[in-house]
């Protein structure tokens, strides 16, 4: 009897100690259920981001193309908002203006740096240039705005008498400043992806360096470097402050660098500085130009993603 | 006759190298183009700016005359946006990155919330204030305060946050994570107790970074309406603001040859402080790296 009503006390014992531990797991497992909901939340932020430009984008645009037709909008090549006039043409014309002379300016110097440091320069070398370099690309844009201004457009004034003071030159030519770290460095990365054996394989015939570059590593680099400078490009695009600071406020359809123009993001600046009133055609033409934007911006990304997936070379 | 082919073949040879050295000069000069302007950048806005910087310059707050314009406001503004900015971005992002390594299943949906990352990343700064605009002062009427400027910051840092975050979880090799369950923790104790000790130097050190961008950044806080000329400093959520860039800018429209130099001022203030925060990201990634 004592033996057995010993055994039963200690059953209910090892019974409560289950049972204890049950509850406590229960709470831990609990835990462990609520916090993946809980990170998934916050991984859903970045989707909703995505869902807010989109529908922020495109509902004020509607309400911009009910006054003013999309036609008009995108054929008209007169803009003059604060005069009723809705042809964007000079903005997009602005941009690419901006946009082809940062390309001039970055690509050449970006590749040939990249080619130099991947190729040519030591480790000691490159571990120094790389990321100077790359201190270019985290210098504020309104920095660059300033040297523009005040540094750029007197130098170029020099060489080209009738530059005035704001004009399409020395932003587009900050801009591509601003972008050759981003060309450099990736296309620099991509260089450095190249297997040694297939460069070995050319010195080996007798190559010189320079004809490894440009037979070897550039064309089995190809689609990374592309890739770098569509990203850049689409950098140069959506830049803002450089180009509001430095090139102007005039919309202006014109291929003439040393003119005075206006690119999307400056209007969009001027615009929201001025006085607009929250509802009006033009408040609402700020959406409409930051729709354009978006969609080229995004086109452009959208490229360089392909490009890098489908053309990644495997070695 | 052989000697003759071997002229040949070196006359060729020569020529070849004489190229590849010349290139190799031009490929040097055209990397210090830019670090030239780096250069010239620098001592463009040190010289510029030196003479207005002072004591009372750090603690004055916006004047008309530009002896007496301080960047007060617009310092003390950017250190409390930034305070916001890192509390929702360094928690949102590092949350996502959580999830994404360890949580998620591989399924589309995860791909989705990938790819819209990378998308998010390369979406220009000011369609993010448009964005802010709609949302944070309108919709949710904040009007032109510091919590709209904040949450738009926020948003437009998250992407860098996400990936940096995620590049420090995945750093944590296997074999610690596998000796954590094998001693019965749970998933999520792993990730509390053991991943996200060990990730935390490179969370901090990306975070850093994104906010140091943060810091720099104008466009998007003129869409949302950060204030040029203030003169209080904000002692609230919802009180209007201002930041370092915004009064540079200001400074840098205006036509008289002083502003610029209380401009150039405002840049070596901006930059020292972008300077001090960047050294911080490298203290705390020297201190440790160690390999796990």
């Amino acid at each position: 009897m004592d033996k057995g009503l010993q055994s039963e006390g200690k059953m209910i014992d090892v019974q409560q100690m289950i049972e204890r531990n049950k509850n406590k797991k229960s709470f831990g497992e609990r835990i462990e259920k609520i916090i993946p909901f809980f990170l998934l939340l916050c991984a859903a932020v970045s989707v909703l981001t995505t869902v807010g430009i989109l529908f922020t984008l495109l509902r004020e645009s509607i309400g911009f193309f009910s006054n003013v037709s999309l036609i008009d909008f995108y054929t008209g090549t007169s803009w003059s908002p604060w005069s009723g006039e809705y042809g964007v043409a000079p903005l997009i014309g602005g941009t690419l203006l901006i946009t082809l002379i940062a390309t001039l300016v970055a690509v050449p110097l970006g590749l040939m740096s990249a080619i130099f440091l991947s190729e040519y320069a030591n480790d000691k070398v490159r571990r120094v240039i790389k990321p100077v370099l790359e201190v270019l690309a985290g210098i504020p844009t309104v920095v660059y705005g300033y040297f523009a201004l005040t540094f750029i457009t007197p130098m170029f004034q020099a060489f080209i008498p009738d530059l005035g003071i704001f004009n399409a030159l020395s932003g587009g030519f900050v801009v591509g400043i601003m972008i050759i770290p981003m060309v450099a460095s990736l296309s620099e990365d991509a260089m450095n992806s190249v297997p040694n054996a297939l460069r070995e394989g050319a010195y080996g015939l007798g190559a010189t360096k320079l004809e490894v570059v440009f037979k070897v590593v550039l064309p089995a680099a190809l689609s990374g470097i592309i890739a770098s400078i569509v990203l850049a490009i689409s950098r140069a695009i959506g830049e803002t402050m450089i180009v509001t600071i430095a090139a102007g406020a005039t919309p202006n359809l014109t291929f003439d660098p040393s003119e005075s123009i206006q690119t999307m993001t400056a209007f969009i600046v001027q615009a929201a500085t001025g006085d607009t009133t929250f509802g009006s055609t033009i408040y609402y033409s700020l959406y409409a130009v930051g729709m354009t934007l978006f969609v080229f911006t995004l086109v452009m990304n959208l490229i360089a993603q392909y490009i890098s997936r489908k053309f990644r070379e495997e070695y | 006759m052989l000697g003759q082919n071997e002229q040949n073949i070196k006359k060729r040879m020569e020529g070849r190298v004489a190229i590849n050295k010349v290139l190799m000069v031009l490929f040097g000069l055209a990397t210090t183009v830019g670090l030239v302007f780096l250069v010239l950048l620098f001592y463009r806005v040190l010289t510029q700016g030196i003479g207005y910087l002072s004591l009372d310059y750090i603690l004055n707050f916006p004047a008309p005359y530009p002896e007496e314009a301080g960047i007060y406001a617009g310092l003390i503004g950017s250190i409390f946006l930034m305070v916001i900015v890192a509390i929702f971005a360094v928690i949102i992002g590092v949350a996502t990155a959580i999830y994404l390594e360890e949580y998620a299943p591989k399924n589309k949906f995860t791909d989705f919330i990938r790819v819209n990352i990378q998308n998010l990343a390369g979406v220009p700064s000011i369609v993010f204030g448009l964005l802010g605009l709609t949302f944070f002062v309108y919709m949710f009427n904040f009007g032109y305060t510091l919590i709209a400027g904040g949450l738009t910051m926020a948003l437009l840092i998250l992407p860098v946050i996400v990936v940096a975050a995620q590049e420090a979880v995945r750093s944590v090799p296997a074999e610690i994570k596998e000796a954590s369950y094998g001693m019965g923790a749970s998933k999520w104790q792993t990730i509390a107790r053991v991943i996200l000790p060990a990730a935390i130097p490179g969370i901090l050190t990306g975070a850093i970074i994104a906010l140091s961008r943060a810091i720099g950044e104008t466009a998007p806080l003129i869409i949302v309406g950060a204030a040029t000329a203030i003169y209080t400093l904000p002692d609230s959520l919802l009180a209007k603001y201002t930041v370092m860039p915004i009064q540079i800018y200001n400074w840098t429209g205006r036509p008289q040859e002083e502003w610029q130099f209380v401009a150039g001022a405002g840049i070596i203030v901006l930059l020292a402080v972008l300077l001090l925060m960047n050294s911080i990201a490298v203290l705390i990634r020297n201190k440790y790296q160690r390999r796990l």
